[in-house]
């Protein structure tokens, strides 16, 4: 499963900073069935968090009425370089993660 | 490329659509759709040309294959003037190929591997990172010499009414542009987007992929994937939106 995050390039200290997350995943709602009439099982990312240096800063709980290839935004605060690390784990019990590095200045 | 070019300058003449009046498919989109696309971070297509980035410096089990890149470098660079020349002739067998069958082509032949399957994620980010990085060229497909019966081939298609509801591409696409079909807008038909995300697929797909789409719309039989019709089709579709920039990887509803 791949993943993109964006961060700023660096962040001053205290400065309010925009994350983004984009995560390749089918996101298959459970209410389809296939060409044979099978329903086809709910796979959904069920818990992404977020941790930054360690601690978490955000969580998502989502449904079957999340989009496919699901796009996250939020704010944090900068308080010191360190990784912002993002783990999520779907109803197959496939687990993924994706970090990058934010550096803090001044 | 510089026959392609004295090619250009003949066939413009006999333009299907003034260049005026050529718009690409992402101006009949709404606003939404649009920011997507054009948001390099947030286009789920980039998913996919990240992928094909990844695949393109994977090197093969088999000992003696190389690597997308042991042959052509860097795609960034190697890749710039590609996909926009696509579907052409093949010099060696002769054979219509689109930019799917050249890469499965170079797949089989040159690394010993076995063809990726059509619609597979493998070849989809490959595509798509072969076309974004020819994101900088209008569309510029050779029509004549070999390739003349093929285009023929692909403006009867475009012409030629099929299936239940008794349409051709050129009744929608050519008729009755930027009118409403119920809730969509209808576009004048381009190829310049694909692979494209569309919001109905919640995935990419190719050019064939939404060829069929179009037929199973109007009820048609569908042409099986890799069908020469479908590539016979997309070079009149490109050779009729020549000079509109790629976008791939587009975003579609």
């Amino acid at each position: 499963m791949a993943a993109r995050i964006q961060l700023p390039a660096q962040a001053r200290r205290g400065e309010v900073i925009e994350i983004r997350l984009l995560v390749q995943h089918p996101m298959e709602t459970g209410y389809r069935y296939d060409e044979g009439g099978q329903p086809i099982a709910r796979n959904v990312i069920r818990t992404l968090s977020c941790r930054y240096a360690g601690e978490e800063v955000f969580r998502a709980e989502m449904s079957q009425g999340i989009a496919a290839n699901p796009y996250l935004q939020f704010t944090t605060v900068a308080l010191e370089s360190g990784d912002i690390e993002f783990s999520w784990v779907d109803d197959e019990g496939v687990a993924g993660s994706e970090r990058q590095r934010l550096v803090v200045t001044g | 490329m510089a026959a392609g070019i004295g090619v250009v300058g003949v066939v413009a003449q006999e333009r299907v659509l003034p260049l005026t009046e050529l718009r690409s498919g992402i101006e009949f989109a709404g606003p939404e759709v649009r920011e997507l696309q054009q948001d390099e971070f947030a286009n789920p297509g980039m998913l996919w040309v990240e992928r094909g980035a990844r695949l393109w410096s994977e090197v093969p089990r088999t000992a003696k294959a190389q690597s997308c890149a042991g042959c052509h470098g860097d795609a960034a660079t190697s890749m710039r003037d590609v996909a926009a020349r696509y579907p052409r002739i093949d010099s060696t067998s002769g054979e219509l190929l689109n930019l799917e069958a050249r890469i499965n082509q170079c797949r089989s032949e040159r690394q010993g591997q076995t063809p990726w399957s059509f619609e597979s994620q493998e070849l989809l980010s490959i595509s798509s990172l072969v076309s974004h990085h020819g994101k900088i060229n209008g569309l510029n497909v050779v029509i004549d010499g070999a390739a003349r019966p093929h285009f023929e081939a692909g403006r009867r298609l475009y012409y030629q009414r099929v299936g239940q509801m008794n349409l051709a591409c050129a009744q929608c696409h050519e008729a009755n542009w930027s009118r409403t079909l119920l809730a969509e807008r209808i576009s004048q038909g381009h190829p310049n987007a694909y692979p494209a995300y569309r919001m109905e697929w919640q995935s990419l797909g190719s050019l064939e992929r939404r060829l069929r789409a179009c037929y199973s719309g109007i009820r048609a039989e569908l042409y099986p994937f890799g069908a020469i019709e479908h590539r016979q089709l997309a070079l009149f579709l490109a050779w009729r939106a020549q000079g509109l920039p790629m976008e791939a990887p587009g975003v579609r509803r």
